[in-house]
């Protein structure tokens, strides 16, 4: 009897009546611990999942030129200079600043309003753009073919905001967040044209003096 | 009349199914979880619209903490080596002397965030205890004179021509960190005459209705 007993029913009639039958175990295995175990793993993992991986942004800075004649000229109908400051306040003027007596042109927004802003002065500079098919106006034709490349079925409409360039001058007091927004509004209107300059002095003072009376800390 | 009989149902459920999915879900899970590299320091990026993929390797990474102390990270998983020509270049620059151990451990460094005159004080600790940067003042680079950060782009920008590989340049702030560290970092760039580099951010939608949300309609394929 030195064969294991399979449990079988053809074995069953050579036993003794003394010798008792071996109970038949289930198969079945109990499953719980290992769906716990399972569903544990399934959490830590939930948890430590990294789901939005950071994203790169490009950023492009023109060479500083000291020279007066290579150096880029903004025309001062289709130029838009944003001033950051500090509290994520905006501050904006068209073409150049002027501080007279009667008033100035230098206006105050916020993030929210300087969207606008950008869209409204797009759509002022595109509607004022004449169409000129001169040889002369060979940026228009660059930037016409660059979108053609990329693919833009609306290229021939891809230069009319040629004239366009936003200036942003981060004040001393600005944080990271507040130019990388206002880059992304660049990106957002499709600005082609901006520029990262240093603030002048007098701007920078004219801020400080607004930011005093709207008490921003 | 004979009672109609109905027949026990065991109580216990079949479970395989269950299992399946459970273990389906988990393999899934683990295999998509990519974990968190170490941060040297904490940093709370800003958003962007742009949706470019992150470099992981052949790139340099300067970081900006929220208290403006600038870090310098080299990022190169499957080349380690040239973390050593880095250092070994950068040094040279200052006219340091590294001993060949503080070279080496460089690579276990998260991210350098000291002066040139304490880096070999730093180097000479083990990584764990460097702290993740808790205790390092940061690279000086706010006097235009002695930009250090510019001394550490340029070392990485000659190994990497000697190397004929492209490097990318990152830089990673914290959104509260003020603007004149950022234009520091920018103008540290400037001086090796780098400027195409990236800004970490992480993504947000285009509003709907602007100008790039009409863009991306009209050439989907084409999304930056």
């Amino acid at each position: 009897m030195s064969s294991i007993d399979s449990g079988g029913g053809d074995g069953g009639h050579k036993k003794g009546p003394g010798v008792k039958k071996a109970k038949k175990l289930s198969t079945r295995v109990d499953m719980t611990p290992m769906v716990d175990l399972g569903f544990l793993l399934i959490t830590f993992f939930i948890f430590t999942a990294t789901m939005s991986t950071p994203k790169a942004m490009n950023l492009l800075m023109p060479k500083d030129v000291n020279d007066p004649k290579n150096q880029n000229e903004a025309k001062e109908s289709g130029a838009l200079t944003i001033m950051l400051g500090k509290g994520n306040q905006v501050y904006y003027y068209f073409g150049q600043l002027k501080v007279d007596a009667s008033g100035n042109n230098f206006q105050q927004t916020t993030f929210k309003g300087i969207r606008q802003i950008i869209i409204d002065k797009r759509k002022e500079v595109m509607g004022r753009h004449v169409h000129d098919l001169s040889d002369a106006d060979s940026r228009c034709k660059d930037m016409q073919e660059l979108a053609k490349k990329k693919g833009d079925p609306d290229w021939q409409n891809a230069c009319l905001d040629r004239d366009f360039v936003v200036i942003i001058k981060p004040d001393p007091d600005s944080n990271y967040k507040n130019m990388v927004d206002i880059l992304d509004e660049m990106t957002i209107n499709q600005v082609k044209t901006y520029a990262i300059v240093k603030i002048l002095d007098q701007e920078y003072e004219l801020i400080k003096t607004t930011e005093e009376r709207n008490g921003i800390k | 009349m004979p009672s109609v009989k109905l027949p026990r149902k065991s109580t216990d459920t079949d479970m395989t199914p269950f299992v399946d999915i459970a273990f389906l879900i988990l393999s899934f899970f683990i295999m998509a979880t990519k974990f968190k590299p170490q941060e040297p320091v904490e940093t709370k990026i800003p958003n962007s619209v742009s949706s470019e993929e992150l470099p992981e390797n052949d790139a340099i990474m300067v970081l900006v903490d929220s208290t403006n102390r600038v870090f310098f990270s080299v990022l190169s998983e499957k080349d380690r080596s040239v973390s050593d020509k880095i250092v070994t270049k950068a040094t040279e620059l200052r006219q340091i002397k590294l001993t060949p151990e503080e070279i080496q451990n460089f690579r276990k460094t998260p991210a350098v965030g000291v002066p040139f005159s304490r880096l070999s004080a730093l180097l000479d600790m083990d990584p764990a205890e460097q702290n993740a940067g808790a205790g390092q003042p940061g690279i000086p680079v706010l006097d235009s004179t002695d930009n250090q950060l510019a001394t550490w782009i340029r070392a990485s920008k000659e190994v990497y021509a000697e190397l004929g590989r492209p490097l990318k340049y990152l830089v990673k702030g914290d959104g509260a960190s003020k603007y004149p560290t950022i234009d520091a970092v920018i103008s540290a760039f400037k001086k090796n005459d780098q400027l195409k580099f990236n800004l970490v951010t992480s993504l947000e939608k285009a509003p709907t209705g602007s100008a790039l949300d009409q863009l991306n309609n009209r050439m989907p394929a084409a999304k930056e």
